[in-house]
């Protein structure tokens, strides 16, 4: 499934979610440690300096020309804007995921995102802590990539797509 | 089930065929390498309904340079081991390679400053804004709304490997055993390709990893052990925006 939000006109600035069926997904038989360990000590340096087995550099070439994006498809926004004293808010569609529905609310005050509500995620079992886990940090994450201070997360998720997808359908119906 | 791709292009009219091309480079790669597509050259290769000889130049390619990655790490990665049932798997340079050989799809339609996250694995280009690099957080390992660092990246690619919630716990390849000692591993350096690959086999390799990441000229690591602390290789401090040992909050 390809999903292209519709900036993607002719030309355009901001961010494309795009959902690959890429590179398979490995089961995941082995559940992250409720452990709650609070980051202790510092450890600096640990590392030797550039030395020299130096197998880094050149990729090859790849011929295989670009025959376009498959079928693009629109989220289906459900766009809800109710009017609460100068902000608006809107829902964004449903996407399903391997865990269960996710969908997001945004609320628009004066063209700037003030907050982003997870009406539905995945709950019960495993699904609910993969939730918890992937919520909260995009929540920040999106409300601080407006501020410029975090512009992207390494070790990100596969739950956190649907979420980002189901959030720039919205900010895209409240036109931010 | 799939890889999460997304793209954050800061600039200003790049025809939306370059961005096409990008994911439509993605599928190809996908329909050649992909273990989940049973007719996929890669898939043929693992269970020997296709030689070595007869694949194509890109299946070709990727398998020399994991050979090469499998003796530079002393078979810590090892794409002929990776797979379930011990099948070749060589995702853990593919994706890399894929993403930065697609990247040049928006390279030649005059864009600079861009951003691709493919399921965590981050190739940034130029800057997020004039004057500012990209900031990439690395995410802390048990506290979901905590970066453990951020980066601040110019022409540079990041690549964490770890357990996370996804739980595809990582197998030392010349144990079979899953790797311990670390909960993360981040690797920086200049290509996806090799900085994927460099995070998977050093994160096998434990605290030791780290000073082999730093052998390579341009890479550098930082390693979040099982006991919460975060080790990083000398380098790195000219990436390190924050992160000192205490979790750093987002925002």
């Amino acid at each position: 499934m390809i999903v292209i939000p519709r900036r993607a006109a002719t030309a355009f600035v901001g961010t494309v979610v795009v959902v690959l069926l890429l590179f398979g997904f490995k089961t995941p038989d082995q559940s992250i440690g409720a452990t709650t360990g609070g980051s202790a000590g510092v450890v600096a340096d640990g590392g030797t300096t550039s030395g020299s087995t130096g197998s880094s550099g050149g990729t090859g070439p790849s011929d295989t020309g670009a025959s376009g994006a498959g079928s693009a498809t629109a989220p289906t926004a459900t766009p809800a804007p109710s009017a609460a004293s100068g902000s608006t808010q809107v829902t964004g569609p449903t996407v399903s995921t391997r865990y269960g529905p996710v969908q997001v609310r945004v609320t628009v005050s004066q063209g700037k995102v003030t907050e982003i509500t997870a009406l539905q995620l995945p709950s019960g079992g495993r699904s609910g802590r993969i939730s918890e886990v992937a919520e909260p940090i995009l929540h920040d994450e999106a409300l601080s990539a407006q501020s410029a201070q975090i512009d992207s997360v390494s070790g990100a998720t596969y739950t956190s797509g649907a979420y980002e997808q189901s959030l720039q359908a919205a900010l895209d119906q409240a036109g931010i | 089930m799939g890889t999460v791709v997304s793209l954050e292009l800061r600039d200003q009219g790049i025809p939306a065929d370059a961005v096409d091309a990008v994911f439509g480079h993605l599928h190809e790669v996908d329909a050649r390498f992909s273990t989940y597509r049973p007719d996929s050259e890669v898939s043929r290769l693992g269970r020997g309904a296709l030689e070595p000889s007869a694949a194509s130049a890109e299946v070709r390619h990727v398998l020399a340079v994991c050979e090469q990655l499998r003796r530079d790490s002393g078979g810590a990665f090892d794409a002929g081991r990776a797979g379930r049932d011990g099948r070749l798997d060589p995702s853990g340079y593919v994706k890399g390679w894929a993403v930065e050989e697609a990247a040049w799809r928006l390279d030649d339609a005059g864009a600079h400053d861009y951003l691709i996250n493919a399921g965590g694995d981050v190739v940034a280009r130029g800057e997020a804004s004039p004057g500012h690099r990209w900031r990439v957080g690395i995410r802390h390992p048990d506290q979901p709304d905590k970066v453990a660092a951020v980066f601040a990246v110019r022409d540079g690619a990041v690549a964490t490997s770890g357990t996370y919630e996804r739980g595809d716990h990582i197998v030392d390849p010349r144990t079979g055993q899953p790797a311990r000692g670390l909960r993360s591993l981040t690797v920086v350096g200049p290509r996806l390709g090799f900085v994927d690959a460099y995070a998977t086999a050093a994160f096998v390799m434990g605290l030791a990893g780290l000073a082999w990441v730093a052998t390579h000229p341009g890479h550098e690591a930082l390693a979040i052990t099982d006991d919460d602390r975060l080790v990083w290789t000398e380098g790195l401090a000219r990436y390190l925006v924050s992160g000192t040992g205490a979790a750093t909050a987002l925002g």
